[in-house]
């Protein structure tokens, strides 16, 4: 058992690595296919006019003239000294602006997979299985709720709660500034893992042992909630390391909607100055986050299905 | 005897569809009351209104509906605490009737934590269960998840959870149904000593061994309502419905070879007798087939050893065991989908397994497959007429039907009319082409499976499992056609069972396998009448003590 | 912008239960459920293929004296920043979404089947290959990888087009190999094969038409969610550059306005949701009448 344990270890920590080296490798090289030329981009793009002298310098400081695998070979060695070369732009490590700027994503992003889940959660216990219009009510929050796009819902929010009303700041560093942001990103998921989570939970309705339970003097509340939820949280579970994802993708949105400090400002403003290597190091940073949150999410799966703790060494 | 559930006039509908109408029995202490019906006969149904347990939707009526209280008067709390500690239900296929999710012991000790027995007395409580139904090991399997369990250990955790507060009548619904043979007859054994103790059973199967083997009493429903009740051995023996007369005709055993088991009317089937020279040899042959697998711990497992058969023209050869013993992967072998790791296929004395499968290809038609699942070996897409077509299409070699241009209206025209013809062969109306399998009944499926089967003209048909799925009475009709389809065709059949009943009934010659290994193997009488193998007396001590087939 | 076909787990359900449509087929609510959606998403493919016909002004014409105009008789969604009409320019803004939202999903789709069918056709390698490429491409989440492709090539309706395709691909490309594994082991194919077909006539008369017949609800999905994407680009910034109407650019023309001219940003957005929302609820009643089609 113990053996099987630390092989699945070691094989998902191989895994992780190669897919963040397929990562790095990917960019790396879109990097390269650029028209144009980086110095001038260092030097503030061709409008800068800058002399051809300097942009020689900046060319060998940086090694643009190196052969390719040289300068990949230089880029591999750096990621794994957690050196992700200095951002053209803000003329920082990009390390650290990356290491500063991904905790309020990660806080916005943790807040927004809480309200999903205990929206999805609410949505399942109050309405899946019932007859008549509280399920049908359900079902249709669910599908509008998970048609929300980011870019509208939090122009929304902002002008309702913000602006017209004034129950909540605009723009607010501290926990107040949270809430609409977070609903933004997490209502939509939300609508989604409902979803997925009511269909599982209808089919789990259907098993034969919910009957034999119940023929054993079972309550149905409980049923619903120890034995039905269970499953039917199952699916959302296994998807909750794509769902943080998809939130960082949204909190590119989300961040600039709400004027918030985070990476996707950071990405938006690098992606608008074409500063590659900052584009590089947040792709990076969101793809190790993506993999940290998927090796959770499977770990949370193990926690809640013992079917999967007992075929470890099958499957495998 | 005190009488612990009355049941007048019982009726149940569901959105205004009656599905068990005026069902009246009574159930006294200690007594085992048997339901025998086949699916759709509301047997279920009429179970789970003794708990109040027909769901939402169901209107329940009955004069009288008492279980110890009235159920039609009862709060759901009442009901609730009736559940389990009055009557105890156990459902079939414990692989669905427990929690997948939770492990046997935490599944036993619901019902205790429902009917609040303190928690503190629970694991000991649950420990004495396990004994009690004679699963060995009991602190490991309490333990184990039911996906750990065997068949028929799952299903004796069941029951366990059944019993767990001692109720006075326990409700065995299909309780032996998907086990083994030989696991049916432990399962019967502790539902035996339970009734032994004194406890009252309501036995529900569509299998009339089962039931004539614990019973006392016996009801026999069709279609939702009684038609007939008695004394097990007086409905058995002499059965006055003409309903309980084919149902009992319909079973197979060793006496009804030769005979019909359903009332249908023996099939018309035109067709042109095969010729065959006396001295050739056998159409199937196969010598010392061998399969093993690597397992996912990298060791080579072997399902099949050292398997040879011979199956004649015409004749029937039964291949049976139970699951496990190789039997499928046997006749896969033989239909050259599955490539031997020993040994070899011979079909009509020519290489069948060890060549390319593009060598075969043109000889395919000669053997053809009926599956025990039809539904899923059509097409979805398909109707049935176009999926028998397609079959038409290859395999026109003997009757020398011409392969003109594909597509030409007059071949068309041939095409649906031997597409109707095969239809009308399996029984079925042609107005099936045009259906879709999904809209039709298993019993019709499989008929339409066969005869997309027979569509090539195969001298060798490869049955596996061709009617366990069915309702005693719709594998009558199969086994009675499969019956006349070979006699007008001369079609040999290699028929894969589990079902010993059916294996005497189809066999010429029997091949018994046990962990897929050949244990027997002789003329269907020899092997089922005077078994030499000890694993074939076990199996054939299953068969019922006295054979219903006389009596009627 | 979460609904996109995500990865869904890879476990088998258990068959779909008997439907009850003799009920539900009857009551107008359902027809009312069909005929809505549909006549908004005929109303925007209507105002891709003639905006003239719906537009009541010319989308590019400025007046300034009319600028920041709220919702009213004359302009039904306001007017922008130079006085030109909402409501027009989401009409005309509706061919340019719409393109990139089908030549999205277009290319998703393509690449899709290429990996999908690879992986679910080919050996074990080929398919451990796909599964590993796959999961690199979840690695990117959406945007992101538009963003990345953004940066890299510029800003054109074309790279848009490309980066939205590319983001979608994962989820169709695990949906294509699943299918496919799922109806290549199926009994059917199992009954093809001992009739003696060649494979590429089982391949192409029973295993593909079989594998991609789910499809074509993702795609009613997948055109919804791209034009999401791709207006989420827009409104970024990365879109058709104004004064081009297009919802996404005219999205981010309006974010800078929020607080005086919240119709700038809510009738688009509007547009938009209802859009997708109606190309949800078609294609999942189109699930649902392929589920029970077979069933006729």
């Amino acid at each position: 058992m113990n053996v099987v344990l630390i092989r699945r270890i070691l094989t998902t920590i191989a895994s992780a690595a190669l897919l963040l080296w397929a990562v790095a490798t990917i960019v790396f090289f879109l990097q390269h296919l650029v028209p144009g030329d980086p110095a001038m981009a260092i030097l503030g793009g061709a409008s800068a006019n800058p002399p051809e002298e300097t942009l020689q310098a900046i060319r060998d400081q940086y090694g643009f003239e190196d052969p390719l695998l040289v300068q990949y070979g230089a880029f591999l060695t750096g990621l794994v000294q957690l050196d992700l070369g200095e951002s053209y732009t803000m003329k920082q490590p990009v390390t650290a602006i990356v290491s500063e700027q991904i905790l309020p994503t990660l806080q916005l992003t943790g807040a927004a997979l809480a309200i999903a889940w205990a929206l999805a959660i609410t949505l399942t216990l109050l309405t899946a299985g019932r007859r008549g219009w509280l399920g049908r009510l359900g079902a249709g929050i669910e599908v509008v709720f998970a048609a929300l796009p980011h870019f509208w819902l939090g122009v929304v929010l902002l002008v309702v709660f913000a602006v017209v009303l004034q129950w909540l700041p605009v723009v607010d560093d501290g926990p107040l500034g949270l809430v609409l942001p977070a609903l933004t990103l997490g209502i939509p998921l939300g609508g989604f893992l409902a979803q997925v989570t009511r269909d599982e939970f209808d089919v789990a309705l259907r098993q034969p042992f919910v009957l034999s339970a119940l023929s054993r003097g079972a309550r149905t509340a409980d049923v619903r909630f120890r034995q039905v939820l269970r499953h039917a949280a199952l699916p959302g579970i296994a998807l909750s390391g794509w769902g943080l994802g998809s939130l960082i993708s949204g909190a590119v949105v989300v961040e600039v909607i709400f004027s918030r400090q985070g990476i996707g400002q950071v990405l938006v403003a690098a992606v608008n100055a074409q500063d590659l290597p900052l584009v590089i190091g947040v792709t990076f940073v969101v793809a190790l986050v993506y993999v940290i949150a998927n090796i959770l999410s499977d770990a949370a799966s193990v926690l809640v299905d013992p079917r999967l703790r007992h075929t470890i060494g099958a499957t495998s | 005897m005190t009488t612990l559930i009355t049941v007048r006039d019982l009726s149940v509908a569901f959105d205004g569809k009656e599905v068990v109408r005026d069902v009246s029995f009574s159930l006294r202490a200690g007594e085992c009351l048997g339901i025998v019906g086949e699916s759709g006969s509301g047997k279920s149904v009429t179970a789970r209104s003794l708990l109040g347990l027909n769901g939402h939707g169901a209107q329940v009526t009955a004069t009288t509906l008492d279980v110890g209280v009235d159920v039609l008067e009862a709060t759901p709390e009442q009901l609730r605490h009736l559940r389990g500690s009055r009557i105890g239900y156990v459902l079939q296929d414990a692989l669905v009737s427990l929690d997948p999710l939770r492990t046997v012991g935490t599944e036993i000790a619901e019902p205790l934590r429902a009917h609040r027995v303190p928690a503190a007395q629970r694991p000991a409580r649950v420990q004495e269960l396990l004994t009690s139904v004679s699963v060995p090991e009991p602190e490991l399997r309490a333990r184990q998840l039911p996906s750990e369990l065997s068949g028929g250990l799952r299903q004796r955790a069941l029951i366990a959870a059944g019993l767990a507060l001692d109720p006075q009548v326990l409700i065995a619904d299909e309780p032996t149904t998907a086990l083994d043979v030989t696991v049916q007859a432990q399962v019967l054994e502790l539902l035996e000593q339970n009734l032994s103790a004194g406890r009252a059973i309501i036995l529900i199967s569509h299998d009339l061994s089962v039931v004539e083997r614990l019973a006392d009493h016996v009801l026999v429903m069709h279609r939702g309502r009684v038609v007939e009740e008695g004394p097990t051995a007086q409905v058995l023996t002499s059965p006055q419905d003409p309903y309980t007369r084919r149902l009992l005709a319909a079973i197979p055993s060793a006496s009804s070879r030769g005979d019909r088991l359903s009332d249908l009317p023996p099939a018309t089937i035109t067709a042109v007798p095969r010729e065959r020279a006396p001295e050739a040899g056998p159409v199937l042959e196969a010598i010392g087939l061998g399969k093993s697998y690597r397992g996912p711990d990298g060791r080579t497992r072997p399902v099949v050893q050292d398997v040879s058969f011979t199956l004649d023209a015409g004749e029937t050869l039964g291949i049976v065991g139970e699951s496990g013993s190789g039997k499928s992967t046997t006749a896969w072998m033989a239909l050259g989908l599955t490539p031997p790791s020993t040994g070899q296929v011979l079909l009509d004395g020519e290489a069948w397994t060890g060549i390319p499968e593009r060598k075969r290809r043109s000889r395919r038609h000669r053997i053809a497959v009926v599956q025990q699942d039809p539904l899923s070996s059509f097409d979805p897409r398909w109707t049935v007429g176009r999926t028998i077509a397609d079959s038409l299409s290859v395999g026109q070699g003997r009757r020398g039907g011409a392969r003109g241009s594909a597509g030409s209206s007059g071949r068309e025209r041939d095409r649906s009319a031997r597409v109707a013809e095969l239809l009308e062969a399996v029984g079925l109306d042609p107005a099936f082409a045009a259906r879709h399998p999904l809209t039709m009944s298993g019993g019709q499926r499989q008929r339409a499976a066969i005869a997309r089967a027979i569509a090539t003209d195969p001298e060798v048909l490869v049955l596996d499992e061709p009617v366990s799925a069915l309702d005693v009475s719709v594998q009558a009709q199969v086994l009675d056609l499969l019956g006349d389809l070979q006699s007008a065709l001369g079609t040999a059949y290699l028929f894969i069972s589990h079902d010993l009943g059916v294996i005497h009934h189809v066999s010429d010659r029997v091949l018994v396998m046990q962990g897929g290994q050949v244990v027997e193997h002789g003329t269907a009488d020899q092997v089922l009448h005077a078994p030499q193998h000890p694993y074939t007396r076990q199996l054939v001590s299953t068969l019922p003590r006295r054979d219903l087939q006389e009596a009627s | 912008m979460t609904t996109l076909a995500p990865p869904l787990p890879e476990v088998e359900k258990p068959a779909a239960p008997p439907l009850r449509t003799a009920r539900s087929s009857r009551s107008p609510l359902r027809h009312l459920g069909v005929a809505l959606p549909g006549a908004v998403v005929g109303a925007v493919v209507l105002a891709a293929l003639a905006p003239g016909l719906l537009a009541p002004q010319d989308p590019l014409e400025i007046s300034l004296s009319e600028s920041f105009a709220p919702p009213s008789a004359e302009h039904l969604f306001g007017t922008d920043q130079s006085g030109r009409d909402v409501f027009s320019r989401v009409i005309h803004g509706a061919r340019q979404s719409l393109l990139i939202g089908l030549g999205a999903t277009a290319i998703g789709l393509l690449g899709a089947m290429v990996l999908g069918l690879a992986g679910g056709l080919g050996g074990r390698l080929a398919d451990g290959a796909v599964t590993r490429v796959i999961e690199i491409l979840y690695a990117f989440p959406g945007i992101l990888l538009a963003l990345i492709l953004i940066a890299v090539y510029g800003n054109s309706a074309l790279t848009q087009m490309v980066a939205v395709g590319l983001a979608t691909m994962p989820g169709y490309a695990r949906m294509v190999r699943s299918q496919v594994l799922v109806v290549r082991r199926s009994a059917y194919v199992e009954a093809a094969r001992t009739l003696g077909h060649p494979p590429a006539r089982i391949l192409l008369r029973t295993l593909l038409p079989n594998a991609f017949r789910p499809l074509t609800v993702l795609i009613t999905l997948g055109v919804g969610q791209a034009v999401v994407w791709a207006a989420a680009l827009g409104f970024l910034g990365m879109g058709v550059q104004p004064p081009t109407a297009e919802w996404g650019a005219m999205l981010n023309a309006g974010r800078h306005y929020i607080q005086q001219a919240w119709w700038m940003d809510f009738f688009p957005g509007v547009t938009i949701v209802l859009f997708t929302l109606s190309l949800t609820v078609l294609g999942r009643r189109l699930q649902q009448s392929t589920d029970a089609g077979a069933l006729r």
